[in-house]
């Protein structure tokens, strides 16, 4: 039950300039993602909504009010660390009824609260036990108890889940989901793991260095990314990024000639671009095959089998790596001479200044 | 073929290596542990070999007098006055170094400038040897004529105190306090400053500020090394001996005679070797009575 309005909200250290100006709207009940890599601002972006740190520029607000200068604890927001920062000395029940005990709620309805949550987090044998006696899992289960019970009006995520391994990862994944629907509550999480991004989020905020490069639906910027660094960001293997030359256009089609290789041809409507200039062009590992006589070629530096799919790392004649995802029928050795081809209407073109040239509308089915 | 040369190589070296570990280990132990027995143990046996007899340094020859030397130690009410001094002063001194030693750790952890001059500071007293700290307290300080406390209470219109004749006790659980409070000050620092920042932010999204904050973030974080102060400084303060000597000298009366003290009287003020060396056994039966209790304290406390 909260809309969080962003305006070119600011964060400026004594020498540093953290965030440069975020405008974002986050509506009620919706699952948000700020991903980008180490150092990008995401965790102080949530801090500051938090109100962990001061807001040095700008305005954030909550539900219409504005909450630049509300303490954190009035501003019925939720946090969950990633270190979990359980109080060590208090056992679980403790731990969850804080929050609750320091807003002088009676006795009785703290643990109603916690003996609720802990049953919704499977917790209920667990509660007596110090936080030390506990798994790396229900540690995690804990820290969201303790946000739950709080009955909070959004839940904030700092990577939460970086300390569990993969398989119990994966499991909680899917659990932060059910609970957002179940709870029917706002919710940010942060993450560097773009496999984390698009798997959880309604929508993605792409954060780098202090400023947002794209928000949008995980396919939109799966399959739309805004600029070159979205491009190389979401996505994984990487997407491969050539550069070369337009030659030709039309309004369904744009020609380049690629440096160092053939031309391949970008479908689009009405791309707007003058032949003669140079541009980029985005082919994922997925949407490039490995054909006779393509207009890409190079030698097949490594291979790599995972079953479900092979990865073929191809060293083009300029040094350049590129990733093409074949089927294991492939049948491609280490240092044999490749050809590739991209599919057209999946490839992606960049102008000089690193943004897309092409903005199509893409229908979910 | 090489690999398999070196396996059995290396097969043959363990098994050796497991012969080795059966070797007597005797021989190479007892150096350390004949000049530990040198060290410790002897004293103590022949500590306790003298208790049983009437040994005075002016009167010898040493006669072996049964449990006499301990049935006067019991029966002479200096001795219970003696165990309550000591108990006064380790009490009075442990509760100044927790509670002034959480005080001032609590300011030094704030961020403020010259906070390191001022750590320095704090901590200073403690390197400055006892009989040093008591000659600066006694002349310096709390002399009534030439002490600052007594100009302060000049200076108020008020007449000055003779601070070790009106409050004997007090006056040698302040110079301790003012040796020890730094020690308190010295581990309950490290330990705040290795509180989990995240737990403190996590108690500001739950509210809990100021008071809150340090009764149910901060104290229970700060109880295990508080429990190590109280061990420690028992240790240490149970032997107090320095600045009982340099300022009191046990007086008025026996109003300042620590258990260490009556030991000190009884073997080179009476020169019974006798009789001080049943207090002293009494002394180490009493202290590791105590120990006893504090090590299981601590102990729990760190398990937790």
């Amino acid at each position: 039950m909260a809309k969080l309005i962003l305006q070119n909200v600011e964060k400026r250290y004594e020498t540093f300039h953290a965030i440069k100006g975020i405008d974002l709207s986050i509506d009620d009940r919706e699952f948000v993602v700020f991903v980008g890599p180490s150092g990008c601002g995401k965790t102080t972006l949530l801090r500051m909504i938090a109100g962990l740190e001061d807001i040095t520029g700008g305005d954030f607000s909550i539900d219409g009010v504005r909450a630049n200068d509300i303490p954190p604890d009035k501003r019925g927001l939720a946090m969950v660390f990633q270190t979990y920062a359980l109080y060590p000395h208090m056992t679980v029940a403790e731990n969850m009824g804080f929050a609750l005990k320091m807003a002088k709620v009676p006795r009785d309805e703290i643990k109603a609260k916690v003996a609720h949550a802990a049953a919704m987090l499977q917790l209920d044998k667990v509660l007596d036990r110090r936080p030390k006696a506990l798994s790396g899992g229900q540690r995690q289960r804990v820290a969201i108890g303790r946000a739950i019970v709080r009955n909070p009006k959004g839940f904030l995520f700092d990577e939460p889940l970086s300390n569990l391994d993969a398989a119990l990862r994966v499991q909680m994944r899917t659990e932060l989901v059910k609970l957002n629907k179940q709870l029917q509550t706002t919710m940010i999480y942060v993450t560097h793991d773009q496999i984390e991004a698009m798997t959880m989020a309604d929508r993605i905020v792409v954060l780098h260095a202090g400023i947002v490069e794209q928000v949008g639906s995980p396919l939109e910027l799966y399959n739309n990314p805004a600029n070159l660094f979205v491009a190389g960001f979401i996505g994984s293997p990487k997407m491969n990024l050539l550069e070369g030359v337009v030659t030709a256009r039309d309004d369904q089609h744009v020609e380049v000639k690629l440096d160092d290789a053939g031309n391949v041809i970008v479908m689009g409507d009405r791309i707007a671009v003058a032949p003669g200039t140079r541009v980029t062009v985005g082919m994922r590992p997925e949407h490039t095959a490995l054909v006779s006589d393509g207009p890409i070629g190079g030698v097949a530096d490594f291979v790599e089998h995972l079953g479900n799919e092979t990865l073929v790392y191809v060293k083009r004649p300029d040094g350049q790596q590129m990733i093409v995802k074949a089927d294991d029928l492939a049948g491609v050795r280490m240092g044999d001479a490749v050809t590739m081809a991209p599919k057209g209407d999946r490839s992606v073109l960049f102008g000089p200044d690193g943004k897309a040239l092409l903005r199509r509308e893409f229908h979910l089915h | 073929m090489d690999q398999g040369v070196a396996v059995t190589n290396i097969s043959t070296e363990v098994r050796s290596g497991r012969g080795a570990r059966q070797v007597n280990t005797l021989p190479l132990l007892l150096p350390a542990v004949i000049l530990l027995l040198l060290w410790s143990i002897l004293p103590l046996l022949r500590t306790i070999f003298y208790s049983f007899e009437n040994y005075n340094l002016m009167t010898p020859p040493a006669v072996f007098n049964g449990g006499l030397n301990y049935r006067y130690l019991f029966t002479d009410i200096s001795t219970w006055v003696a165990i309550k001094n000591s108990v006064v002063l380790v009490l009075g001194v442990l509760a100044a170094s927790i509670v002034f030693g959480t005080l001032i750790a609590l300011l030094l952890n704030n961020d403020f400038p010259g906070r390191n001059i001022a750590r320095l500071l704090a901590i200073a007293p403690f390197f400055v040897m006892s009989p040093v700290a008591a000659l600066i307290w006694k002349n310096l300080l709390l002399d009534p004529v030439s002490g600052l406390f007594g100009w302060f209470m000049t200076l108020l219109g008020l007449h000055p105190i003779a601070w070790f004749s009106t409050a004997p006790m007090l006056s040698v659980v302040i110079i301790y306090s003012w040796r020890w409070i730094p020690f308190a000050t010295l581990i309950l620092l490290t330990a705040l400053q290795s509180l989990d920042t995240d737990q403190l932010e996590a108690a500001r999204m739950d509210g809990a500020k100021g008071l809150a904050r340090l009764r149910y973030i901060v104290l229970p974080h700060l109880l295990r090394p508080i429990s190590i102060v109280i061990m420690l400084e028992s240790i240490f303060l149970l032997s107090a001996f320095a600045v009982i000597y340099t300022t009191t000298n046990g007086g008025p009366g026996d109003a300042t005679t620590t258990l260490t003290y009556l030991i000190f009287i009884k073997a080179l003020n009476d020169f019974s070797i006798g009789s001080a060396s049943a207090a002293g056994v009494f002394a180490i039966v009493l202290a590791n009575v105590l120990a006893m209790f504090l090590i299981r304290a601590v102990s729990r406390n760190l398990q937790a």
